[in-house]
């Protein structure tokens, strides 16, 4: 199979270039991209790319596999090659530190910027916080973002306003804090949302939703910040 | 919080309000034009003349013009924000859609009570 790989070590080019590359793909095998990458890696060292788990869970390897976002270790050959050409670049719109690794800072500021933690002012108890099973359940879709930052990256509203535009990834976390029954900064955390950049920089494109590999709906969370804060400002 | 000196509202929930509700008056003076010409096939211009001599039309006409200023800024501020990154032409272009939107507000005025 062919394939074409987004090369760049700002040490030595000048410039980004594609690098095509034969690989074996062994006979009547459906490998994972990442598996593609290690035969990769073995025909040229120099290669660099993140992993971790290989199993979808630590969000490590994010990566742009002809064309669409999605976690090289649990997207198939079969899912993105069509005719025979698997062409990888890294994430969108972020800096490239070297080949197919980019630097997450301006993803991960967004993600600080929505203090992605429990605020509660009341004195603790003395075992746990409860929360009733259904309260619980309003986090279900929300917590297991694994900040891979492929729904980000895939948002042009985060390519054009990076530093403003908190992104689908840290806005499904904003919303996980708000909707939280234990969280008691509701109030605080809707007043840094309610600018024109952090939340309504959303258009709706929805192409976060399209390639979340944990199947989460950063869009419908948006919908409901904005809600929040249409009741809070009515 | 981001800062704006140069949104409408200043807040993304008025801007977003903004939108929502100048669309809506904007689609229902659409309607209730296209309505009066499909109702009045042999239009004179009397007859035209006549319904814009009506305070309720005027009145109709002058909203959807401010409608128009307020859906036109929200829109092209949005625009400029996301592909304009120089400060300063991103500021002139928006002080040339301030300054069209002044004159046709201006202008419509003049054109609805000066007949
Ligand atoms: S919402 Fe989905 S795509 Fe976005 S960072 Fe979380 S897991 Fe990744």
């Amino acid at each position: 199979m062919l394939v074409s790989v987004y090369r760049y070590n700002p040490d030595v080019d000048k410039a980004p270039y594609m690098q095509d590359m034969e690989v074996a793909i062994p006979e009547g095998r459906d490998l994972m991209i990442l598996d593609v990458l290690a035969i990769m890696k073995e025909q040229d060292p120099t290669l660099a790319y993140r992993r971790s788990c290989r199993e979808g869970v630590c969000g490590s390897d994010g990566m742009n596999m002809n064309g669409k976002n999605g976690l090289a270790c649990i997207t198939s050959i079969s899912q993105v090659v069509k005719g025979g050409k698997l062409v990888l670049r890294p994430l969108p719109g972020l800096p490239v530190i070297r080949d197919l690794v980019v630097d997450m800072s301006m993803f991960y500021k967004q993600y600080e910027k929505i203090r992605p933690y429990l605020i509660n002012d009341m004195p603790a108890p003395a075992i746990e916080r409860i929360q009733s099973p259904e309260d619980r359940e309003k986090l279900d879709g929300l917590y297991e973002c694994i900040l891979c930052a492929c729904c980000s990256t895939a948002c042009p509203s985060f390519w054009w306003n990076p530093d403003k535009f908190i992104g689908p990834s840290g806005l499904l976390q904003a919303y996980r804090f708000l909707v939280d029954s234990r969280d008691t900064a509701t109030v605080e955390r809707l007043a840094d949302l309610d600018d024109p950049f952090s939340v309504f920089r959303c258009r709706g494109i929805m192409n976060c939703v399209s390639v979340c590999p944990k199947g989460l709906n950063p869009t419908r969370a948006i919908g409901h910040i904005r809600n929040m804060l249409l009741q809070r400002a009515t | 919080m981001v800062m704006s000196v140069t949104s409408f509202g200043r807040s993304g929930v008025y801007d977003w309000m903004v939108q929502r509700v100048s669309a809506v008056v904007l689609a229902a003076y659409v309607l209730f034009i296209l309505g009066y010409l499909v109702a009045s096939p042999d239009l004179t211009y009397e007859a035209w003349k006549g319904l814009f001599s009506n305070a309720c039309v005027r009145i109709f006409s002058l909203g959807a013009l401010v409608s128009l200023g307020a859906h036109a800024w929200v829109g092209l501020w949005t625009i400029s924000t996301d592909y304009l990154k120089n400060g300063v032409v991103r500021f002139l272009c928006q002080a040339l859609c301030g300054a069209v939107m002044f004159v046709y507000f201006v202008w419509g005025i003049e054109i609805l009570w000066g007949l």
